[in-house]
């Protein structure tokens, strides 16, 4: 469509036109095309510099060990990153569930009707608060009420912020079915929850599945509301009542405290963190393109 | 629907029943998340709210030691952070919209769009990281002392030059909100019928006549949803903001000087909030970013949905 449209605007400057039209008409496309470059530009600096930094700090030590007291070189994040692992599979077990379970209910139930255009209503309203607010109720919800931090509170904050997200895109995935698939299930005496479960969600499984892995990236690299729920911890940590590290967190410390040497970490750390989320979208999106994780066909 | 409902519920209608209720029950708990969230904010900030009133909001001094709290500096950080990040931000991503949509090659559409929406992928504590070690430094030694010496008679960029401080947030911010302003634009300009542009271009307009008259006008409320939905991030925005803001709660005219926002007032101290009356101040702080975030985002979607879900809006309005 484009194309066709700007052969055709080509054929007109072609035209007789004022030579102050054509010059505006230069001058917007050469201004579109620097906004682009400078748009372009940070994102290549930012990963420029991930790669020129972390790289040289990735090495087995990293991987494998706990962070080092101030002034001794060496060591790692291992523990932060599955101190974020951790606290990500209690995010997803909470978020996943909840999520797919009301996207469902939108889809399945709530088409059209009041309460349904409430719930999908409020899941863009919970979509838009800022992550940080989120931090502070999880801590009430749950530091509060267990009395120390942990791995569970970081949890629970992400679980709320993967909610919304996985929502609508079960919703949207769940609508592309026609209704004559369920129709065909009915129709053979399958009941309405089979049908739901075995058949609908079955044939849009993928698209759900993207869904769920976009909101696994938007929350992985997430760290304002792991600040006061999981707090954060320099030791392996297992148990989900403990105080856990996180990747992010871990990379924030690092960032703004006076050492080279955990500069240096940080770096390398936002390395690991921006390949782990740049792959999950990259293959969600391949995935996407092929046709693969279409939903019903 | 009618009729499903009947046909599936003849044969296991204890199930289809314990299984609607369970799926009404996920979707109800949306709801619950979000009522916890104001009942949790209200609730914990009722401390602070009963010390200060409403002059919470207009008292600029931030004092722990004296458990003396205002919120204005914090309310002022944020808005001018902003502020700023939208006035960067809106016409680049308003210029690579209209570059995607209505002037690159096809071949170059997909992957243009996907490459900036890559920049809403990276996290916010990464974009931190990068701006206190490539940022910053930059804008210690190359711009700021050009600015300053250009502009500073304006009182905008006066001072020493940081690097650090209102400038830096409100530029990572930028950086941050542009895939977000630039994906709804496109999306409304790809809402914008085909017949526009032909009739627009008919006419013997050039390209960009065709773009400002045919699809940027019609586009407008859609556009305004999308820069709307870019403050509302940023409004909310945490880390990167927090990691180069300068954290210095005070109200200063220059750009270069430290400030402090909302988000980051938060981020930095309720971990170390001791006393009741510091912790709650911080919730209500809280509580007044959530309201106005939930506003502006409010107000987004129903623009950007005049705009994609109906008509185009009026061209003469």
């Amino acid at each position: 469509m484009p194309n066709a449209t700007s052969t055709l605007a080509q054929d007109w400057t072609a035209a007789p036109i004022s030579l102050s039209r054509r010059l505006k008409d230069l001058l917007a496309t050469t201004l579109a095309v620097v906004a682009l470059i400078m748009v372009l530009a940070p994102l290549v600096a930012v990963f420029g510099y991930l790669v020129y930094k972390g790289i040289g700090s990735i090495n087995l030590d990293f991987l494998t060990q706990t962070p080092k007291p101030v002034g001794e070189p060496g060591g790692g994040m291992a523990n932060a990153i599955a101190g974020s692992c951790l606290i990500l599979l209690i995010g997803s077990m909470f978020g996943v569930p909840l999520g797919v379970g009301a996207g469902i209910y939108l889809a399945e139930y709530g088409r059209g009707g009041r309460f349904g255009d409430a719930i999908r209503f409020t899941s863009d309203v919970l979509n838009g608060v800022p992550s940080i607010i989120v931090g502070i109720v999880a801590y009430g919800l749950v530091v509060l009420k267990q009395g120390h931090f942990s791995a569970l509170a970081g949890g629970v904050a992400l679980a709320i912020m993967m909610v919304p997200t996985i929502t609508r895109a079960t919703e949207e995935m769940l609508l592309l079915v026609p209704i004559s698939v369920r129709e065909a299930a009915y129709g053979l005496g399958v009941s309405r929850w089979r049908t739901t479960l075995s058949i609908t969600l079955r044939t849009a499984t993928s698209g759900v599945i993207t869904g769920v892995m976009l909101a696994f990236a938007r929350v992985a690299g997430e760290t304002a509301p792991l600040l006061f729920t999981a707090f954060g911890n320099q030791y392996w940590n297992w148990k989900i009542n403990e105080p856990t590290a996180a990747l992010p967190l871990q990379i924030f410390t690092y960032a703004i405290s006076p050492f080279d040497e955990w500069h240096r970490q940080a770096w390398a750390g936002a390395l690991i963190l921006i390949v782990l989320i740049v792959i999950s979208v990259t293959a969600v999106r391949i995935a996407a393109s092929r046709g693969m994780l279409k939903g019903a066909s | 629907m009618k009729e499903q409902e009947s046909l599936a519920g003849t044969f296991h209608p204890i199930a289809d029943h314990l299984f609607h209720g369970l799926m009404l029950l996920c979707g109800v708990s949306v709801l619950a998340i979000v009522a916890l969230i104001i009942f949790e904010l209200i609730t914990k900030s009722t401390l602070s709210w009963h010390a200060f009133g409403w002059s919470f909001f207009a008292r600029s001094e931030w004092d722990p030691v004296n458990d003396q709290y205002g919120a204005m500096p914090f309310i002022y950080g944020t808005i001018v952070s902003s502020l700023l990040a939208l006035l960067l931000a809106v016409p680049l991503a308003i210029g690579v919209a209209v570059f995607i949509t209505e002037m690159c090659p096809e071949w170059l559409r997909v992957p243009l769009a996907f490459t900036t929406e890559l920049l809403a992928a990276i996290p916010s504590v990464i974009y931190g990281l990068w701006a206190i070690f490539v940022l910053v430094p930059l804008l210690r030694t190359e711009v700021e002392p050009i600015l300053g010496r250009l502009f500073g008679w304006t009182g905008l960029f006066e001072g020493t030059p940081y690097g650090i401080g209102m400038l830096a947030a409100g530029i990572i911010l930028a950086i941050m909100i542009v895939p977000i302003i630039s994906s709804i634009t496109r999306e409304v300009m790809t809402a914008v019928p085909r017949q526009q542009r032909e009739a627009v271009l008919a006419l013997g307009a050039t390209r960009w006549e065709m773009i400002r008259v045919g699809v940027l006008r019609n586009a407008r409320a859609g556009i305004m949803g999308g820069i709307i939905l870019g403050l509302g991030r940023a409004l909310g925005e945490t880390m990167a903001v927090t990691m180069v803001i300068g954290n210095r709660p005070e109200i200063a005219r220059s750009l270069f000087a430290p400030g402090y926002t909302m988000a980051s007032v938060i981020a930095n101290e309720f971990s170390e909030a001791t006393g009741d009356l510091y912790l709650s101040s911080l919730v209500e702080v809280g509580l007044a970013l959530f309201l106005v975030t939930i506003i502006v985002n409010i107000i987004a979607q129903f623009l950007v949905w005049t705009v994609t879900r109906g008509t185009p809006a009026r061209s003469n309005a």
